[in-house]
């Protein structure tokens, strides 16, 4: 296999580079397993004080690199062959406890959740200092002061109350934060950032990266920042490196490849990814990234590439030099023609359409026991369209959503469809109530019965509500499995067979199998690759435009709901902050929080 | 939407719903911690005394009100042999109602007093005290020398994740705790004292009154045999719980912090995987208030075990009822203190009171 992995032309030219990974290859070391690689002819530097951004889908084997610059792989796999050097020291060479010995003050590792990362039963003021002590850098007191002085810079109290908090007692931020100022105290060359912002709210996440990219000047730390979000990557990189099914696919300076991208791989994700600038038509990638074992021979895209012919299948492509320090893998690059980010382009929602409202909510309280956490919302939805309701965490969003479609009952106010008022729960309401209002759930993994097949789970609400049954309800089964994209054999699978994209195309087809007039779509799309959000929001509009159902898109995306929303209500601490069709409120917000929120989304170009 | 769950949970847990308002330390209302440890400590053994007494209704119930004490002490007698029969009636005020001679039980046991065996006419507080003393002894012994053996052997097992010598230690572990206790104590005996060597020996013989642990080699067995007895448990209890700390992101960020394994593992994983070693011991020694009867009456340990089969056999009732009292407050405390010390050792379940 080495003989197929030719050297970055970047590599050898480079002698500034503190960090440099050389023909890298990790592999499953499982029974069976051997010869599977999980990465795999990974050339890559790192120069100090940049940040090189790595990008890739689930199961593209981004944070195995990562973890290699380490010198760690996860249990199950092993580095198998290649070379990494950080900071002068051959990490693969060096025996385990030498390698620890480098982890933290040669190359240090931000971890991808810190809130399970840090240690629930050590005080952070210990955590934060345990490797200086193990090392024996500095004096007790001394340390103390460095720590406090770390906690300072990344923007946190740094009094004795503070340090003497458990992580459970910091939110979301705060441990990140702390997470950074632990990685950076014994001032390490290389930092490995693993995905740390997943899961923040723009504005935290916004200062995370700001406190990271600030770090990283100030010290002259060379930073690796992987991650599946071309959009952080797009405001905070120097370089960026996509990665596909084990395989840098293209690698160069940012501005470079998000203005000439040119592996189709990287197009085609592109063309996935909604900006808060412009609304776009969104599309997926047909298929789905393979997992190790499963890739294809030759270039590992060409199964789901547009541009493929019969060498790409038998041939491994080289890397093809594009421009300065840009390169992409790829046999047909001559022949891929030219992209623009325009050409997704779509006109906005026409904000002054006609509307006939379909379900109205006015003066909407909900609280959880003795706490009130929605106050007084009111708004409507129109036949045909799609409403987002926006908001981090703790807005309330899901908690409406929840309680529109009767899942929560303790509320006050009115839901009106139709114009007659519901019940509160959905066990009060009439059966064709409940069939009108369909929920999707945030997480298909959990909201799929494991131990039925896809048939039984998309028939029960035909069943329920007597739409179709016998042989004319597994025809319709078929129908609308079809209308999700999914293949008339998936029929007869459980769903745990399936992927994550797959299983929320199940929920979707449950949902319409109840023929409803409104859809909730609680964050359906976040616990998704970018790839397979794009096509799921292909097939919403698709089901949008045709059947004329009405949408409640619940989401933490504000980019998303450009593309996806024709108008918008922002909430923020239970409250509505400001609402109105997308392109005014997303052009011309009146509202300061609404303008904080679209400043912190982060934008490409 | 039957088969549908939702990711959203409870909104009062902080920190895991996205969209629940985050709770920060710091909230506005707060008690004092001194106050709110104290009220919890008064709930904590509030509940246990409530516990205690019930159980003294039952044992009360079960021992002196079902059937005819008289009866069951003297048998055929009961009818020939009237003034013993009498003087029984006396001795266990069978005259007064159900309800005052509970009181007047009650009162004896909290003062000090549970009453005057009904074999010998001796107090029963003379008769068992010794023997109190030295059960509790061989519980406790058991007790420190399973502690740090089975955490160890847990720390070695999981260190060796499906290496030979962890399936080498599970088999070992598995076997013993599929054991009865007395055979695993007779398999000692044979082993060590009677047919292989004749290095320790077999019973305790302790001569008039003297504690058994004055000849330790004679501890030597006994204590052998319940820590093969309890320490399997808390062996297999130990090695998951650890292999799931390890697999847990805070221990593999120990490592990529550049920690050592040994620091690794002694100050990350074991810390946090103490809780469930705590719960299994305390569970275990609470079990061995009672279990330990059969290991005592094995090697002649002169332990509440052998007063418990005497009593029972003749229908002592004063002394079932103490043994009976004993054993359930030491199965009490012990869940007591294994509560408490799991809350300290876990800083959020700490926190969660103190604020
Ligand atoms: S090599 Fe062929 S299959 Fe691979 S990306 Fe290029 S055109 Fe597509």
């Amino acid at each position: 296999m080495s003989a197929t992995v030719p050297l970055d032309p970047t590599v050898t030219a480079d002698d500034g580079a503190v960090c440099t990974v050389r023909g890298l290859r990790v592999a499953l070391t499982g029974d069976g397993a051997q010869g599977v690689d999980v990465v795999d002819g990974i050339d890559l530097t790192l120069r100090p004080g940049e940040v090189v951004g790595l990008v890739g889908e689930s199961g593209s084997g981004k944070t195995t690199i990562g973890t290699a610059l380490l010198g760690h792989a996860r249990t199950g796999a092993a580095i198998d062959a290649g070379e990494v050097v950080v900071d002068g020291h051959d990490v693969l060479g060096l025996p385990e406890d030498e390698v620890r010995m480098l982890r933290g003050e040669h190359v240090a590792y931000m971890p991808q959740d810190p809130a399970s990362a840090l240690n629930p039963s050590i005080r952070i003021g210990r955590q934060i200092v345990e490797l200086l002590e193990l090392r024996g850098i500095d004096t007790p007191a001394g340390r103390l002061e460095r720590a406090r002085a770390g906690l300072a810079e990344v923007g946190l109290p740094d009094d004795d109350a503070f340090l003497a908090r458990y992580p459970h007692q910091l939110s979301g931020g705060q441990v990140q934060r702390v997470a950074l100022a632990m990685a950076f105290l014994p001032r390490p060359k290389v930092l490995v950032l693993d995905e740390p912002t997943t899961g923040l709210d723009v504005t935290t996440q916004t200062l995370v990266l700001e406190t990271m990219e600030r770090l990283c000047e100030a010290h002259g730390v060379a930073a690796l920042y992987v991650t599946h979000d071309l959009a952080v990557i797009g405001t905070i990189a120097d370089r960026v490196a996509v990665m596909y099914a084990g395989r840098i696919v293209e690698l160069g300076p940012r501005a470079e490849v998000f203005a000439r991208p040119t592996h189709p791989y990287t197009r085609a994700l592109l063309d996935a990814i909604p900006h808060v600038g412009q609304a776009r038509s969104l599309s997926g990638i047909p298929g789905q990234t393979p997992q190790p074992g499963r890739r294809p021979s030759g270039c590992r895209f060409h199964d789901r590439c547009a541009f493929a012919t019969d060498a790409c299948a038998t041939t491994d492509p080289a890397p093809v030099t594009i421009g300065t320090g840009h390169w992409a893998r790829c046999l047909r690059t001559d022949a891929l023609g030219p992209w623009d980010l325009d050409t997704g382009r779509v006109p906005d929602a026409d904000p002054d359409a006609e509307r006939d409202v379909v379900l109205a909510v006015d003066g909407l309280s909900v609280s959880y026991g003795r706490t009130r956490v929605v106050h007084d919302v009111s708004f409507d939805l129109a036949r045909g369209e799609c409403v987002a309701l926006v908001g981090e965490s703790g807005s309330g969003k899901t908690t409406i959503s929840r309680a529109v479609g009767g899942l929560h009952r303790q509320w006050t106010g009115s839901v009106v469809l139709d114009g007659h008022e519901l019940a509160r729960s959905a066990r009060r309401r009439t059966l064709s109530d409940r069939k009108r209002i369909q929920y999707i759930f945030q997480n298909p993994y959990l909201s799929l019965n494991p131990r039925q097949t896809v048939e039984q789970l998309v028939r029960r609400p035909m069943e329920l509500f007597g739409i179709a049954r016998g042989r004319q309800a597994t025809d319709r089964v078929a129908e609308l499995l079809d209308s999700v994209a999914l293949a008339p054999a998936t029929m007869a699978l459980r769903t745990d067979r399936l992927s994550g994209g797959e299983r929320q195309r199940v929920a979707i087809a449950r949902a319409l199998a109840a023929e409803p007039d409104v859809l909730v779509c609680d964050e359906i799309t976040s616990a998704l690759d970018v790839s397979v959000q794009g096509a799921i929001v292909e097939l919403l509009e698709g089901l949008r435009t045709r059947h004329g159902i009405a949408m409640l898109f619940v989401t933490h995306n504000l980019a998303l709901v450009r593309s996806i929303a024709a108008r918008v209500d922002i909430l923020s601490a239970g409250r509505l902050v400001e609402s109105g069709p997308v392109v005014r409120v997303m052009e011309q917000p009146q509202q300061e929080y609404t303008r904080t929120l679209l400043d912190n989304t982060p934008r490409i170009a | 939407m039957t088969t549908t769950r939702t990711t959203t949970p409870d909104p009062a847990a902080p920190g895991t719903t996205p969209d629940a308002p985050a709770t920060t330390a710091g909230a506005p209302r707060r008690r004092g911690p001194a106050l709110a440890w104290t009220l919890w400590a008064a709930r904590r053994l509030g509940l246990a005394a409530l516990t205690l007494w019930l159980v003294s209704v039952l044992v009360f119930v079960a021992t002196a009100a079902l059937g005819d004490p008289v009866k069951a002490i003297l048998g055929k007698e009961a009818a020939t042999n009237l003034g013993r029969a009498e003087q029984i009636r006396e001795q266990l005020h069978l005259d007064e109602s159900l309800w005052d001679r509970y009181w007047h039980w009650l009162g004896g046991l909290l003062t000090g007093d549970p009453g005057t065996s009904v074999a010998n006419g001796l107090p029963v507080g003379e008769l068992i005290g010794d023997r109190v003393v030295n059960s509790g002894v061989l519980v406790l012994i058991a007790a420190v020398v399973i502690v740090p053996v089975s955490f160890g052997v847990a720390l070695v097992s999981a260190r060796h994740r499906d290496k030979r010598l962890d399936h080498g230690i599970q088999l070992v572990v598995l076997t013993l705790a599929g054991l009865p206790e007395f055979v695993v104590g007779i398999v000692l005996v044979s082993v060590f004292s009677t047919v292989v060597f004749h290095a320790l020996p077999a019973v305790t013989i302790s001569a008039g009154g003297t504690a058994p642990w004055t000849q330790p080699a004679s501890m030597i067995l006994p204590v052998a045999t319940l820590v093969l007895v309890v320490a399997p448990y808390v062996v297999r209890i130990m090695r998951s719980t650890l292999l799931d700390v390890l697999d847990s992101d805070y221990v593999d960020l120990a490592r990529l912090k550049g920690v050592p394994e040994r620091v690794v593992l002694r100050r990350h994983a074991l810390r946090n995987a103490v809780v469930p070693g705590i719960q299994v011991i305390g569970l275990q020694l609470a079990w061995l208030a009672s279990g330990i009867v059969l290991v005592e009456y094995l090697f002649s340990y002169p332990g509440i075990g052998a007063s418990l089969v005497d009593s029972v056999r003749n229908s002592d009732v004063p002394m079932v009822q103490a043994l009976a009292m004993i054993v359930a407050a030491v199965y009490v405390v012990v869940n007591l203190v294994a509560d408490v010390l799991s809350i300290l050792c876990t800083p959020r379940e700490r926190t969660a009171i103190s604020s």
